[in-house]
């Protein structure tokens, strides 16, 4: 694993430096409007990556495997508007219990 | 001990507290999956602590747990730190006192206090709304995040299906921003060169690389045709 604290350190001060950056820096300054607009899809387009990147590959392969079922039930549950650890939960159990039966 | 609170004060209170309590499970689902990816319970709690910023640190974590380098981790987490730069300059005009209190307050512009402090309608509700979600929020987020990474080091990962635990929460961060056609392009797009890039780039990388999917916000009036 890759894990150190200096992710933890480094992620920390960037994230506080962004929130100061607009708050305290630019102050009221209003940010061009196609800069904020872009800006706000950053959420969608990295959690969407996350979501298909983490299901459909593994390492620098592309793959489908018991995970995929387990985003199926993810969708279906969210959709239903379950809450998040609900959500979680029953995915990560579905995945699991494939894992065990294949 | 009976709390009295202006009826003008209340529903604030309220929704903010209720907010926190299900921000809370998102911090002991945090906490559990962080642990599995390989953090310390001290790594976990200083992140939940100090960066302060749940997307962020999830994909860092999930980007670690799947073999990626801490550059690519910090780098997926910086960018979903970029939009809360975004909310600073939007809650700015709220705050006229000192820098101190702004630097304060400026390590709590997350999405949820941003949300909460521009529903309300007048300069003190406006304060209210911000100082009790932080408050709030930033408590119950670093209590989940302690009980969850305590009971996560009993956990093994693959065998939970914990790899996918992170996917589904990410599902339901993502729900909200499906709501405007743009947002449901920029994760789609996002998405697909995050798979069709992976077996070019090194592991982590991809993530990044999706990033390229919000020039989409380039054209405007899409932002408005929300389904």
């Amino acid at each position: 694993m890759n894990m150190s604290w200096t992710l933890v350190i480094w992620l920390s001060i960037g994230a506080y430096a962004f929130k100061m950056l607009g708050f305290v820096v630019v102050g009221s300054r209003a940010l061009p409007d196609v800069l904020s607009r872009c800006l706000m899809l950053i959420p969608a387009a990295l959690l969407g990556a996350m979501v298909l990147n983490g299901t459909f590959t593994d390492a620098q392969s592309i793959v489908i495997d018991e995970r995929a079922v387990g985003l199926l039930v993810a969708v279906i549950a969210a959709w239903r508007k379950l809450p998040l650890i609900v959500v979680v939960v029953l995915a990560a159990t579905t995945t699991a219990l494939l894992r065990t039966v294949s | 001990m009976k709390l009295r609170i202006e009826p003008e004060v209340r529903p604030v209170v309220t929704s903010a507290l209720a907010l926190s309590g299900a921000v809370g499970v998102f911090a002991l689902a945090f906490g559990v999956l962080a642990v599995g990816a390989g953090a310390s319970v001290s790594q976990t709690c200083a992140l939940s602590f100090f960066a302060f910023t749940g997307a962020s640190q999830m994909s860092a974590m999930s980007i670690i747990s799947t073999g990626g380098t801490v550059s690519a981790a910090l780098g997926s987490g910086l960018l979903l730190a970029a939009r809360n730069g975004v909310y600073g300059l939007a809650l700015s005009p709220y705050f006229g006192e000192s820098l101190g209190k702004r630097l304060l307050a400026a390590h709590f512009v997350i999405d949820e206090t941003t949300a909460m402090m521009t529903a309300q309608t007048n300069p003190r509700l406006q304060k209210i709304a911000f100082w009790t979600t932080a408050i709030a929020l930033f408590s119950l987020w670093n209590l989940g995040t302690l009980i969850g990474a305590v009971l996560g080091g009993s956990i093994d990962p693959q065998t939970y299906g914990l790899d996918v635990g992170f996917t589904a929460a990410y599902i339901t961060m993502l729900v909200p921003h499906l709501r405007t056609k743009n947002g449901r392009i920029a994760a789609a797009c996002g998405g697909l060169l995050s798979v069709a890039l992976a077996p070019f780039l090194p592991v982590g990388l991809p993530i990044l690389a999706s990033g390229l999917a919000i020039f989409i916000g380039v054209t405007p009036q899409r932002a408005q045709a929300s389904a």
